[in-house]
């Protein structure tokens, strides 16, 4: 305390002040909205553990039942939110098996386009459905993909093939939905990697050459392991989100039909909480889908830096 | 930074031994890319063709990518509607004004935490990280937002999201890259930090501000959700959930009925004319501002 409290320490955290100050004042908004955006929601996850009352403040309501796991319990033996959480991990899981590689296998393609001019022109255009919402893509699908009328089944009829219901039968909605996916992703996701290509030392490209190497070769024993921890990075991010779930997507291309497939748990939440008003259900299945994303990130990220990989923290 | 991320050139002595295989197998990758070109562009010309046809012609399938029996009838009916002018203008008033508050927010969270000396540093910096990995969930935040009183209100659409802390680390890792020998000069001769912010930090930093404050404005230029869930209002639904409404209308005849049409194949021809209302002001401005996309792209990947 003494020390604490001794002239020269207060003339030095007063003359730091004089100077720093500023910098408090600027942090002030962002700090004040992470605090009240970030955090106080935080404390509103203890609904999960109680029975929601309208009229009464999260401290006032009465517990739940089974120790507070009531909703926890009942979430589990819903139909519902079983099939949102299977749906979810079947929609993730397909774009990772789908949607990672593609975008890797688009660049290797472009590092091997030798025509600068179709190239450029290649990325513009490929980089650009990143920039569509996912209700213009939903509304571009609606009618590309529209059974009578729309361009892919009319093309179909006149091959002689039958039309087929892509946004209306479960399986061809699956599909449909990974690969709109790959389609608004392809070019923008492969950036990172052709970013990556440009830090590989040329003169390694020379001395398979030398060696003899074919294109084939050189793709497998050069440009692969020069992309590797990029790959492995970008890896572990994607396993880590497993069972996150974007609402956009689904939602906009969901309809009545598919139902029993498009039901995901960012869905589930928006149907059974602000729609239905069962809060006290909808933030145990958040919390349950925060918690559960958390341990997988630290897990796969655990895993890479077990098999020599940098992770990503 | 170009415009393109380069590839590494073939350089002339390369190109001089390309046996007959390798320039077979360079086709063979033209053409695959040329595919996938046309499998972007298709999509687009098919509504565009559509959205210009006459609705007889369009439900009896005869609408491929050229339009048949051209009119336009649709983006009449489109543009005399205040409904959608009202809800283009809202939209981009809504994200003009969210893009200069989240810049605001970005650049006052990222300028302090680049100072090393700033006491407190680094717990400020763990905690906001934390936010990235942990977030409370939707329903926490619709009963926080309701508490505040701000559903229903204008400002839902803009504070909720205030800050995006992936934003503000790319800030950060830019700002870090600026000399500290600048700085320092600059405290010498009496600088406030605020000072330095304004004359030093942020002329240097120009084209990460642009690229950000596009990432901004494309995430609200797009966004719907937010409105879905917090916005009842429909004086203030941005675009997108417009958009969303009118072609999720259960059948096209309920579209008619509340359009006031009487043929139902008009419903479609208006439907693709909305979508390409919709994705033009994008399919505008993103040839003009491609170069600060990608910019943005490869410094998402510097990491922290």
């Amino acid at each position: 305390m003494a020390t604490l409290l001794a002239p020269r320490r207060i003339r030095k955290v007063v003359n730091y002040l004089r100077y720093y100050w500023s910098l408090y004042l600027m942090l002030l908004l962002p700090l004040l909205y992470f605090a009240i955006f970030r955090y106080i929601p935080m404390s509103y996850i203890l609904i999960a553990f109680k029975k929601y009352s309208l009229f009464q403040s999260v401290w006032e309501m009465p517990w739940a039942d089974h120790w507070g796991f009531e909703y926890f319990v009942r979430a589990f033996s819903n139909r519902d939110f079983l099939n949102a959480l299977r749906n979810t991990l079947m929609l993730n899981f397909l774009d990772l098996l789908v949607g990672f590689p593609a975008p890797i296998l688009f660049a290797l393609l472009l590092n091997e386009l030798p025509f600068m001019r179709f190239k450029r022109f290649t990325q513009t255009v490929t980089y650009m459905p990143h920039f569509l919402s996912w209700v213009i893509i939903a509304g571009l699908a609606v009618q590309v993909f529209a059974p009578q009328t729309g361009l892919v089944n009319i093309a179909l009829r006149r091959m002689g093939f039958d039309p087929i219901p892509f946004l209306t039968e479960p399986g061809w909605w699956v599909a449909t939905y990974v690969f709109l996916g790959v389609w608004k992703s392809l070019g923008w996701n492969s950036i990172i990697y052709l970013a990556a290509l440009t830090g590989i030392n040329p003169e390694l490209y020379e001395a398979a050459e030398i060696d003899g190497a074919n294109r084939w070769q050189k793709i497998r024993y050069v440009t692969i392991p020069g992309i590797r921890p990029t790959i492995i990075t970008l890896l572990i991010l994607n396993l880590g989100q497993i069972l996150s779930s974007d609402f956009d997507r689904p939602y906009a291309l969901s309809n009545a039909l598919v139902y029993d497939v498009s039901n995901v748990l960012a869905t589930y939440v928006y149907t059974y909480g602000i729609r239905g008003l069962q809060f006290s259900l909808t933030t145990a299945v958040g919390l349950f889908q925060s918690v559960v994303c958390v341990i997988f990130l630290f897990a796969a990220n655990a895993l890479a830096k077990r098999y020599g990989e940098r992770g990503v923290w | 930074m170009a415009s393109h991320v380069e590839v590494r050139e073939l350089t002339p002595t390369t190109r001089k031994v390309k046996s007959r295989g390798t320039r077979i197998g360079d086709f063979v990758i033209a053409l695959i890319c040329l595919l996938i070109v046309l499998a972007c562009l298709l999509p687009m010309l098919h509504v565009l063709a559509r959205s210009l046809s006459s609705a007889d012609a369009l439900i009896r399938g005869r609408v491929s990518l050229w339009p048949v029996g051209f009119n336009l009838q649709a983006y009449q009916l489109v543009l005399s509607d205040a409904k959608y002018t009202w809800s283009l203008v809202w939209t981009i008033i809504l994200t003009a004004i969210y893009t200069g508050v989240a810049m605001t927010m970005t650049i006052l969270c990222a300028y302090p935490l680049t100072y090393d000396k700033l006491v407190g540093r680094r717990l400020i910096n763990a905690l906001i990280l934390f936010t990235m990995y942990f977030n409370a969930g939707t329903i926490p935040m619709y009963l926080l937002l309701k508490d505040l009183g701000l559903l229903n209100k204008p400002a839902v659409l803009v504070i909720p999201n205030a800050l995006s802390v992936f934003n503000m680390i790319i800030m950060r890792s830019f700002f870090y890259t600026i000399p500290a020998s600048l700085r320092e000069s600059a405290e010498i001769d009496g600088a406030s930090p605020f000072q330095i912010l304004v004359r030093i930090y942020l002329p240097l930093s120009k084209p990460v501000l642009a690229t950000l404050a596009l990432f901004y404005a494309v995430a609200r230029w797009n966004g719907y959700s937010d409105a879905l869930m917090f916005m009842n209002n429909r004086t203030y639904h941005p675009i997108q959930l417009l958009l969303f409404n009118i072609l999720n209308a259960v059948t096209s005849i309920e579209v008619a009925t509340q359009e006031g049409f009487v043929t139902p194949g008009m419903s479609e021809t208006l439907k693709a004319a909305t979508v390409m209302f919709a994705t033009v002001p994008i399919l505008l401005v993103y040839p003009w501002l491609q170069k600060y996309f990608i910019t943005g792209a490869t410094l998402g990947a510097i990491k922290e």
